[in-house]
């Protein structure tokens, strides 16, 4: 087998420790606060009452527009409120507060056909998407039922299967690779038959040899499968260099990967399209990493949306007393959240508490350049956070700022410590505030 | 339970190379030269050195107090690399009032003026050395030999690429890359130099594009010279180990501050150094270009980065 490499990108200390730790299922809380807002798009619409019983997988929030996704009832239990809670990012929405009853064991009906697999029409798939609530499990959320419907004028050739999993610390898509490697195959089956793609590609890193060799084994003699070995290195998983790195194909600038005929899921989201299509479950809990240094049991647990930060870590012996920093996702492109009572949501691929947060004062730019070479869309960071500092936002959109992906290779890089990413986000809201004022 | 957790913006580790970290390693491998200099010129090379560093770092850290900034920062030894640096380019008998004027400007001139760290155009060493070649040109140009060759004439005595300008006087390879010949304090041994830059080479901190662009232009049109006529112009072996050529390219040159980043940019930066020393050699006035060349190059660096924006990915071609 050829193992290729994303050409550029950096290669943090890969710290990933609880790579041997089986997949857990974590007891359900008493209460859980189901946010909203858990995907990319419009922010779904609660359509159920206060005071109403809901069973697990009963859709409590509805789709708004294409854009959306639904969101379900992870327990059985009782409606208690709608409240604000905080989410990983900060901002303060809507969450479906649901008093817990543990000793319901009943199940909502799917809104969805449940038939043979074999059965299934490429509709069917993207109807289970969309009523499943399904969205992309890598990190952005984006609702997979619109990415399983590329234009008419368009034809999929290809889907690549994301397991990268490039993040420091996640070994979340590791074990599901390792302990649901049948699911995954068939879920992206599915979604192969949905797009209509001849060939599909599985990429893995080669840190994970042992996922590389299981799905080595079932897919020797499937065709139109390939597994392709990957050298670890950031950001070899985001879909626009993984795509480049399998295919040799470049996503236009502004484009999406279905402009060059190419259909890209991560494992955890086909594993749920699977889940989905075979037991009629929705997407309401996830495998998470927990890990990090002020954590003393660390490990891979699959969460219901909603339960609180907190709980999770008190599982986990968190050294309370010592954290610093707790980030939601990996450590790269990770949030670090404000409270404990922040909810496990879609986007949730890590918990991970530090004893100390990385902080140093940034110096002045010595233009060494190092952030050219890392970055992997090659946007030249300095330059276009240069414009930025200079107010100059048109110079920065014409030099490729709006092309960034925040992956953050360039502010791990910066030997004089300048927060490029934190400026570039800044010069996309400043840009998007300039351009609404127009 | 900690009541505050702190909040910042991904990525939340960062690469252990830091700039304190990166100048003290590039001060590191300038030890083969300065000790180089120290065997060729005797204990007073090491004064010159010193009295340069003190120079620069005091210079630094009075202005950065003038300027109410952090006087902290001239712990990040970027003042204390140009004044080894700018010591490293001067005559072995200089004295040590112009090396103090010279480390001075380099500090004052050469880079606080600009705005401090990062922000200045030329590199700081070689504008205080070129101040001092217009200030001082005769003390400049006034060689010794090194100890170990000092049966030669002292009062005619000249460099290898003087000897060859003025005299037509061919120094034998050898001699250049262990560095029995006059010159500037850290100049004359090729070897120790490439010592220095291999080092920084492994470790990654510097632009290896930089030294080797340099160094094939310099070759292809030097050797291209020599084919042409034998006579007239110096080999390009020759032209490669004499003078200031690898200490430039090596140590200066590839000051990140003031060279360029953008992959094109970088290959004419060094190409175009190459090219200016062998004109200014083999058809200017004076018997050595390479400061000058350095200081060309960097001048326009602003303008080629401007016109070699990387192709992003996905870019149209």
């Amino acid at each position: 087998m050829l193992t290729r490499a994303l050409k550029a990108g950096v290669h943090p200390d890969e710290c990933k420790f609880t790579a041997g730790s089986q997949i857990q299922q974590f007891e359900c809380p008493e209460r859980l606060y189901v946010p909203l807002q858990q995907h990319l798009g419009r922010k779904a619409k609660p359509v159920v009452k206060k005071g109403e019983i809901v069973k697990k997988g009963q859709r409590i929030g509805e789709a708004d527009g294409f854009i959306s996704a639904n969101i379900h009832a992870p327990a059985g239990g009782k409606v208690k409120t709608i409240e604000k809670v905080m989410l990983p990012n900060g901002v303060f929405d809507d969450a479906i507060v649901i008093e817990v009853n543990l000793e319901s064991g009943e199940v909502a009906e799917p809104t969805w056909p449940m038939k043979p697999l074999s059965e299934l029409t490429p509709d069917d798939i993207r109807i289970i998407a969309r009523e499943a609530g399904i969205v992309g499990l890598g990190g952005a959320t984006f609702p997979t039922a619109v990415k399983l419907t590329p234009p008419d004028n368009v034809k999929i050739d290809t889907l690549i299967i994301n397991g990268a999993e490039c993040e420091p610390y996640l070994t979340a898509d590791h074990r599901l690779m390792l302990e649901r490697t049948e699911g995954i195959i068939e879920g992206a089956e599915l979604v192969r038959r949905a797009v209509g793609a001849e060939k599909v590609f599985i990429g893995i890193e080669d840190n994970k040899k042992d996922a590389i060799q299981k799905f080595d084994e079932l897919l020797k003699n499937k065709s139109g499968w390939e597994v392709v070995s990957l050298r670890s290195i950031y950001p070899q998983g985001a879909e626009k260099n993984l795509i480049k790195v399998v295919t040799g194909r470049e996503v236009p600038v502004g484009g999406l990967p279905f402009n060059v005929n190419v259909a890209i899921q991560n494992v955890g989201t086909v594993y749920s399209i699977f889940r989905a299509a075979t037991e009629g479950i929705p997407l309401v809990e996830r495998v998470v990493t927990v890990s990090g240094d002020a954590v003393s049991n660390p490990g891979n647990f699959v969460i219901p949306f909603g339960t609180p930060a907190k709980l999770v870590l008190e599982r986990c012996g968190a050294l309370f007393d010592e954290i610093e920093k707790v980030i939601f996702g990996g450590p790269m492109m990770g949030m670090a959240i404000k409270g404990y009572d922040v909810p496990v949501i879609k986007s949730t691929s890590g918990i991970l508490c530090f004893k100390r947060a990385v902080r140093e004062k940034p110096k002045a730019c010595l233009n060494c350049g190092k952030c050219v070479e890392v970055c992997t869309l090659n946007i030249a960071p300095t330059r276009v956070v240069k414009f930025i500092r200079a107010g100059k936002l048109e110079e920065a959109k014409n030099a490729g700022l709006l092309n960034c992906m925040e992956c953050g290779c360039c502010a791990y890089i910066c030997p004089s410590r300048i927060p490029l990413v934190q400026w570039l986000r800044y010069g996309k809201f400043m840009l998007r505030k300039m351009e609404a004022q127009k | 339970m900690a009541e505050r957790l702190i909040i910042s913006s991904s990525p939340h580790v960062m690469a252990s190379d830091d700039v304190p970290k990166i100048m003290r390693h590039v001060i590191y491998a300038l030890i083969p030269a300065v000790a180089g200099a120290v065997y060729f010129f005797g204990i007073r090379a090491l004064f010159v050195i010193l009295v340069s560093s003190a120079v620069a770092v005091l210079t630094e850290a009075i202005i950065l107090a003038v300027r109410k900034k952090d006087v902290n920062e001239v712990f990040d030894a970027s003042a204390l690399l140009t004044g080894i640096l700018l010591a490293l380019t001067l005559p072995p008998s200089v004295s040590f009032g112009t090396v103090a004027v010279g480390a001075f400007i380099s500090i004052a001139i050469g880079k606080q003026v600009f705005g401090g760290f990062g922000q200045n155009i030329f590199n700081p060493a070689l504008v205080g050395r070129a101040f001092l070649q217009a200030a001082f040109p005769v003390e400049m140009t006034t060689w010794i030999p090194p100890r170990i060759m000092q049966k030669v004439d002292a009062v005619s005595f000249a460099t290898p690429l003087g000897g060859f300008k003025f005299s037509h006087i061919m120094t034998s390879h050898k001699a250049l890359l262990l560095g029995s010949v006059g010159g500037s304090l850290g100049e004359t041994s090729a070897l120790l130099i490439l010592i220095g830059g291999v080092y920084l080479l492994w470790r990654k901190y510097l632009d290896w594009r930089i030294p080797v662009s340099a160094m094939i232009s310099l070759v292809v049109l030097s050797g291209i010279m020599f084919l042409v006529n034998p006579s007239k112009y110096p080999d390009p072996i020759f032209m490669l180990f004499a003078g200031g050529f690898m200490l430039g390219v090596w140590f200066m040159a590839t000051d990140p501050v003031t060279s360029p980043v953008h992959p094109k940019a970088v290959w004419i930066y060094g190409a175009g150094i190459g090219f200016f020393v062998v004109i200014i050699r083999l058809f200017g006035g004076m018997p050595e270009g390479v400061m000058y060349s350095i200081l060309l190059m960097n001048a326009v660096t602003p303008l080629l980065e401007r016109y070699t924006r990387p192709r992003m990915l996905g870019e149209e071609k």
